[in-house]
């Protein structure tokens, strides 16, 4: 047993229902539920602002994303749990044990539903059953679809020509990211990518969207994994080497990527990783291996530079004199990343694989003495990120 | 492949939502309208919300921006989008509008080239029906 408890930990100081109840004309599950949270925060007179943690469930499609991005609010944790209608008692609890973790300070549980009014099909084709044209009036369905957009190649790259002009990033250095990478994966035969490029082979591949080639964006594979963890009194239980968590951190920005606020930085990164270095204890210094997720070459970058692991504009010309290659000083997406190794969709999970087999030394090319590794983590394009700290040196005294 | 797959797709069209209704109505009438917070000292925002994101007041009001703006970056896009396949590649573009708030966007009455499009460079709004009844902004250089 834990020796820690729930028990007087955490109370709840404000709570409010929507302003209308009933039939609600004119007004979204995302605009009820906004409405529900004005209420419950002048309740209790919070600073909105001073809210970190959002927890709601997926409210007819809507992003926490969004939910987060709509109320102007950065959390540094959300959850959305969602298993029907009881989904909001768990928020409560994980809220709890994020509160008593101090993964955040200040929770803001909400729902919002217009289960009668069908307020979210409002101008949908179809009417207020639905069903005529899904999802077709979402914000990214308004703002950005009828502009051409057709997956993350067509947007997540949308800052590289704002980062060039403001950093002085040349065209060789974005491609210097898969070549790096490249003498990582060394012929892996689990690799998509196995074969070392060059900064010629980049730049002359064919250009998927401008200023993106085919070799700076990721591969498409099929794969998974799975991770079991448990209390670090009961690693003993286990024949493996375990891997302890030093530091965890969390935020999202924005569900479209023409709102993100820098088209030079992602806030979330700025957040979560600020949060797990502070909860580690470790300094930039200490890390010996780093997992970024690439799903195009400025991924990297970006991370480098939001994770202060290198000074603004630095990262580009860092990556090109070879330091994250092999026997370089931060060796750096050592399964060749998911440009060259493998990305079915959601990479996130494949980093941490790699990350704990350079911890448990068993990588197919192992970085000698490994002891702390860093993950950085996206979830759509800038919406998201997540970032880990963790160590194979066990607890000392 | 069978006949039906060969007949051109259409482009995605927006449909308003009950915060958006006051953009595409405007939009219809060759005006870009955005929304501002009166207790925030008018800063103005975009995408539309019954209140203000960075206060959370619903003391807000549209009103109709300078149609001006600047190109703040963008990306050509090779694999065309359903309905995009004539004019790929094609710029997809984010304008900074001379209000603050940042939207997306195509660039029309130049070729989309790196050459062409050099970033901060100004632009104007313009309007092209793209379904019946339903206007959409395109932003230009200015005097295109």
């Amino acid at each position: 047993m834990t020796e820690d408890s729930i028990r007087y930990k955490v109370a709840v100081v404000g709570a409010a229902e929507t302003t209308n109840i009933g039939k609600v004309e004119g007004m979204s599950n995302l605009m009820l539920a906004a409405d529900a949270a004005m209420n419950a925060i002048r309740d209790c007179g919070i600073d909105k602002n001073k809210i970190d943690g959002v927890f709601s469930a997926s409210l007819g499609g809507v992003s926490m994303v969004q939910i987060c991005h709509y109320l102007g609010i950065t959390p540094k944790i959300v959850d959305g749990t969602a298993v029907g209608g009881t989904s909001f008692l768990l928020h409560v609890r994980h809220a709890a044990a994020a509160l008593a973790m101090g993964y955040c300070d200040y929770a803001l549980v909400l729902m919002g539903e217009s289960g009668y009014t069908r307020g979210d099909n409002i101008g949908l084709p179809g009417g207020r059953g639905g069903g005529g044209g899904a999802a077709a009036n979402s914000i990214g369905a308004q703002f950005e679809a009828p502009y051409g957009t057709f997956g993350p190649t067509t947007s997540f790259g949308m800052g590289i020509l704002r980062y060039m002009k403001e950093t002085g990033l040349t065209p060789e250095q974005l491609a210097s990211v898969p070549v790096a990478q490249s003498k990582w994966v060394n012929g892996n035969p689990r690799a998509l990518r196995p074969d070392e490029v060059t900064v010629e082979d980049v730049m002359a591949s064919r250009m998927i969207c401008y200023p993106l080639h085919l070799l700076e964006c990721c591969v498409v594979t099929d794969g998974g994994g799975a991770i079991v963890l448990t209390r670090a009194d009961r690693v003993s239980e286990f024949p493996t080497k375990p891997v302890y968590i030093l530091g965890t951190g969390e935020s999202v920005e924005t569900p479209l990527v023409s709102q993100m606020e820098d088209f030079t930085s992602s806030k979330a990164f700025r957040v979560a990783s600020t949060k797990a270095f502070d909860e580690a204890q470790v300094s930039r210094s200490d890390i010996d291996h780093m997992m970024v997720y690439d799903a195009f070459a400025h991924l990297p970058i970006y991370a480098l530079e939001d994770t202060g692991m290198v000074g603004r504009g630095e990262a580009g010309a860092f990556i090109a004199e070879g330091n994250t290659s092999p026997g370089g000083k931060l060796p750096l997406n050592t399964n060749g990343g998911g440009l060259c190794y493998t990305h079915s969709g959601m990479y996130g999970m494949y980093l941490m694989q790699e990350s704990l087999r350079q911890l448990r030394g068993e990588a197919y090319n192992q970085v000698p003495d490994v002891k702390v590794s860093f993950c950085q983590g996206v979830g759509g394009m800038f919406a998201a990120a997540g970032s880990l700290i963790w160590t194979n040196e066990p607890p000392t005294g | 492949m069978t006949q039906q797959q060969q007949q051109p797709r259409p482009k995605a069209v927006p449909y308003p939502n009950a915060e958006t209704q006051v953009y595409w109505d405007k939009a219809n009438e060759d005006e870009l309208w955005i929304q501002r917070c009166i207790d925030c000292g008018n800063k103005p925002y975009f995408y539309p919300r019954f209140f203000c994101p960075t206060c959370l007041g619903t003391n807000v009001e549209w009103f109709k921006t300078s149609g001006k703006g600047k190109l703040h970056t963008y990306m050509i896009n090779h694999r065309p989008a359903p309905g995009f396949e004539a004019e790929s590649p094609y710029a997809i573009a984010i304008v900074e509008l001379d209000e603050g708030v940042r939207m997306m966007t195509n660039i029309r009455g130049i070729e989309n080239t790196p050459e062409n499009l050099v970033l901060d460079m100004p632009l104007e709004v313009t309007f092209e029906e793209i379904a019946p009844g339903r206007k959409v902004p395109y932003w230009k250089p200015v005097g295109k």
